[in-house]
């Protein structure tokens, strides 16, 4: 018997706010799955699409990228311009063959341990749903450049 | 070569009871780059401190990663430990294995898996780590205040009377905010102006204080301790040293029907005028506006009349230029335009009014001087209704948040009205009593048992005129049934605003608001006097809804928060900057786009004999924030962030 599968997410959070909130929820001891792996950033503002094709690269079946509240960004306009990013890049990952249902986007405060909580067990539930991504790990495989993005 | 050390700690039993640390530094040991891996009960205790650094030199470490608690406990800790030992500190990572891993999850083996991950991921990302320096920045003890309310002037004081030079500017032309136009304050009901009044003297007397009114903050460049602000200075059309204050001008000046901002529109003034009687500074201005001579080139009536010349029609705006160290932010509020509330009749009854009209009314300096009576008839009002919440606490109106005052205003307004008309009859709709706050309830209470308001509990639906009176309908929700009361006054307790242009100024200065536009603080409970910009700092009302002690109390707090910072000649800040390889820099400006503070400039490259070669992006480290937000927008790939490069977060990546 093949051991259930069990989803690889790599989240890249803002330290401000959400990553802030990730220790709360731990200060706190709450309990969510073991699938999510943080990557700290300053800000949201600093995350690159590349990022996100990166992590799946590595084998990552889903993304989650969080960061602060509109307004309550520590960084002014920088997760307003995440936002705005996002939606130019939700085109480019669907044209690279990333559907839009692998990579979730959220806003998490430095106050929401709970919705952090919540959110990561709903988002594994979600990418357990959705299975592994065998789709593009095989795509990499194949084309072997696709890994040099 | 990488020689990187990895230091798992057990936090007692608040990591190891989960993650089985030592498979984590069997783990790592292997790892390519990793020189040693050992792991201790408490690495931030002293001895394990002495552990890390006596590694460090032993085994001539190029990195350190400590797994232990989040980086935000103790990152700075282990960085200090690292630089004592000669290893410069931004070569040392956190790997957090407790609040993200050990806390958070049930299943060891699991935990002690993603344990492992994690601290793999920031070995990789740590070998790629580059020595930074802190920034240096000198400090200009000078500290500029924006509005002249009370909280404005508490923070100027306190400032000015440890030694730092300051900077106020008030943008009306008096001191005193709306303060000044109280009658009597809750809940000592102590006179308003008697105790505002002095201050707004000593603040424009203070010899460290340069006071600037009729003035606005134009332009506010650079970073903390050194700010250049640009402040416009309106035209008076009033040389401020020649004018004595004497008045004539406003007796003889023929333009008399104006609506009075001051006394909220129940009294006129002229077009040169001062706010109020105790106008700090006492010399009037000419509001060119309603000025006859400014409109048809006809008059100057008060030219004629000063004894001093003072009067200047050809007067212009002037920029002011100020180097300052620290901002403190007090531009406080308004009261809501009530204009939302048709069902309660403002502005089409003039006997509705908003409760600063009625402090206007109360007012022993305002245009009854003190005598409560109505705009319409001038009559005594013998019932009065109050309405609490006309305005706050009605998401579906747009303000879903509490103004915090009206209850207690509302009740010092009955009491108020009782002490000036022994006969005459309150009745206050309300939604809740909110008086927390010393003595807050018992003033309340004394409303109720000595001075007779009549408090109901309900919403207003409806207000009519019948029979020269008002009529006011509503719903006694303790009782469950509707009231009906003839009132001859109306008063609305209107939610407290923010300043209409409070997001413009937040923009000018760069510091976040809410929703609503009050100016958010850095952290609401642990750092409430700060913002998210360092140097800026907020006081009173403009930060959100608040009382004259808390107002009090916050400008203080600010105060000592700027003088701390004066109390040092140089500053330190994180290197986490933007840094462009101007190479490769096409120029293209998707950086200055993207940075939220201004902080990239444009900068000529030159041959030898001074010929323009090219023009790249120039990040001025004074002011980057370090967000990183140029970095995605760069398309040749040549700006990147220190601390968080994009080879760093890759490996980080490529380590998971
Ligand atoms: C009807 C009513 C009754 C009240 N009664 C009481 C009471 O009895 N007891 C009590 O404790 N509190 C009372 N308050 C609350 C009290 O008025 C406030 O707590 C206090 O005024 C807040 O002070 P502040 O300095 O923050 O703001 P403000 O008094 O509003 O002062 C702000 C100042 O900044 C200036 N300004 C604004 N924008 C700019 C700009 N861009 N540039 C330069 N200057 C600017 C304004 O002109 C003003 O002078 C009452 C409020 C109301 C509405
Ligand atoms: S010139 Fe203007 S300010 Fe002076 S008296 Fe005439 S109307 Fe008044
Ligand atoms: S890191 Fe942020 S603040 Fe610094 S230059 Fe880039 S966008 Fe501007």
């Amino acid at each position: 018997m093949s051991e259930p599968f069990e989803p690889k997410i790599v989240a890249f959070v803002c330290t401000y706010c959400t990553y802030a909130g990730a220790d709360l929820a731990g200060t706190s001891r709450l309990k969510y799955p073991p699938n999510v792996r943080i990557v700290r950033l300053p800000c949201t503002g600093r995350i690159s699409p590349m990022f996100i094709l990166k992590a799946f690269q590595k084998g990552a079946d889903g993304v989650l990228v969080s960061g602060c509240h509109p307004g309550d960004c520590h960084f002014d306009h920088g997760n307003y311009h995440a936002r705005r990013r996002w939606t130019a890049f939700n085109a480019l990952l669907q044209f690279t063959g990333v559907p839009e249902e692998r990579v979730k986007f959220s806003w998490i405060s430095a106050a929401e341990g709970i919705k952090f909580a919540e959110l990561i067990d709903s988002i594994t539930e979600e990418i357990r749903t959705a299975g592994p991504f065998e789709q593009y790990h095989k795509l990499i495989a194949e084309t072997g450049s696709a890994a040099s993005v | 070569m990488a020689k990187i050390g990895v230091f798992v700690c057990h936090c007692g039993e608040n990591i190891a009871a989960k993650v089985d640390c030592t498979k984590l530094v069997a783990a790592m040991e292997g790892h390519p780059g990793v020189a040693i891996a050992h792991e201790y009960k408490y690495f931030c205790s002293e001895p394990g401190q002495e552990s890390i650094k006596k590694a460090v030199a032993e085994y001539g470490l190029t990195g350190v990663i400590v797994a232990a608690c989040s980086p935000r406990m103790h990152e700075a800790t282990f960085r200090t430990a690292c630089a004592e030992a000669g290893l410069n500190p931004y070569l040392c990572e956190i790997a957090n294995i407790r609040e993200q891993c050990s806390w958070v999850h049930n299943d060891g083996e699991q935990a002690t898996r993603k344990a492992i991950e994690i601290t793999r991921s920031l070995v990789e990302k740590v070998k790629r780590n580059n020595e930074l320096q802190p920034i240096e920045v000198p400090v200009t003890r000078r500290a500029l205040v924006i509005g002249g309310g009370i909280a404005g002037i508490q923070a100027a004081l306190d400032i000015a009377n440890a030694g730092g030079e300051v900077v106020l500017v008030e943008r009306e032309a008096s001191l005193g905010g709306h303060m000044a136009q109280l009658s009597e304050t809750f809940p000592t009901l102590d006179c308003s102006q008697c105790i505002m009044t002095p201050r707004m003297v000593e603040a424009a007397r203070h010899p460290k204080i340069r006071l600037l009114t009729y003035s606005e903050i134009e332009k506010v460049e650079g970073f903390i301790g050194n700010f250049n602000v640009t402040v416009r200075q309106k035209a008076r059309f009033v040389d401020m040293n020649l004018c004595t204050g004497c008045g004539e001008c406003m007796q003889k000046c023929p333009a008399k029907k104006i609506s009075g901002e001051f006394d909220c529109g129940l009294a006129n003034r002229t077009a040169i005028y001062t706010p109020f009687a105790q106008a700090v500074p006492n010399k009037p201005v000419i509001d060119s506006e309603h000025c006859i001579f400014f409109k048809n080139g006809k008059c100057k009536a008060c030219q004629r009349v000063c004894p001093t010349d003072a009067i200047n029609f050809e007067m212009e705006d002037e920029l002011v230029e100020l180097e300052i160290g620290a901002i403190v932010v007090a531009t406080g509020f308004q009261v809501q335009n009530t204009a939302l509330y048709g069902e309660y009749g403002y502005g089409r009854y003039p006997d509705v009014l908003t409760g600063l009209q009625f402090e206007r009314l109360a007012s022993a300096s305002g245009p009854t001087g003190g005598k409560i009576t109505r705009p319409s008839d001038g009559k005594e009002p013998e019932t009065i209704v109050f309405i609490q919440c006309a305005g706050s606490r009605d998401p579906s109106k747009g303000i879903a948040y509490c103004s915090k005052i009206c209850c207690m205003y509302t009740a010092k307004h009955a009491m108020l009205y009782r002490h000036k008309n022994h006969d005459g009859n309150s009745r206050i709709f309300y939604m809740d009593i909110r008086a927390a706050g010393k003595g807050y309830d018992e003033f309340t209470r004394r409303a109720i048992e000595e001075d007779g308001a009549g408090y109901v509990r309900g919403r207003v639906s409806k207000l009519w005129q019948e029979n020269g009176k008002l009529m006011v309908r509503g719903a006694d929700t303790l009782l469950g049934r509707p009231v009906e009361v003839a009132a001859d006054m109306v008063v609305l307790a209107t939610a407290m605003v923010p300043q209409p242009d409070s997001k413009e100024l937040g923009k000018t200065l760069g510091i976040g608001y809410d929703e609503y536009g009050f100016f958010n603080e850095a952290h609401l409970k642990l750092r409430p006097v700060e913002t998210a910009t360092a140097g800026i700092f907020l006081a009173g009302a403009c930060q959100s809804p608040k009382d004259i002690p808390d107002s009090v109390a916050q400008a203080s707090a600010c105060a000592s928060k700027v003088l701390a910072l004066f109390s040092r000649d140089k500053l330190e800040r994180e290197p986490v900057i933007a840094q462009n390889n101007e190479a490769t820099c096409s120029g293209c400006w998707g950086c200055v786009l993207a940075c939220p503070y201004n902080a990239i400039e444009k900068k000529d490259l030159t041959d030898r004999s001074g010929n323009l070669i090219r023009r790249v992006a120039s990040v001025n480290a004074g002011l980057c924030q370090g967000c990183g937000t140029c970095v995605t927008f760069c398309r040749s790939n040549s700006i990147d962030l220190a601390g968080f490069t994009e080879k760093q977060i890759f490996a980080e990546v490529m380590g998971l």
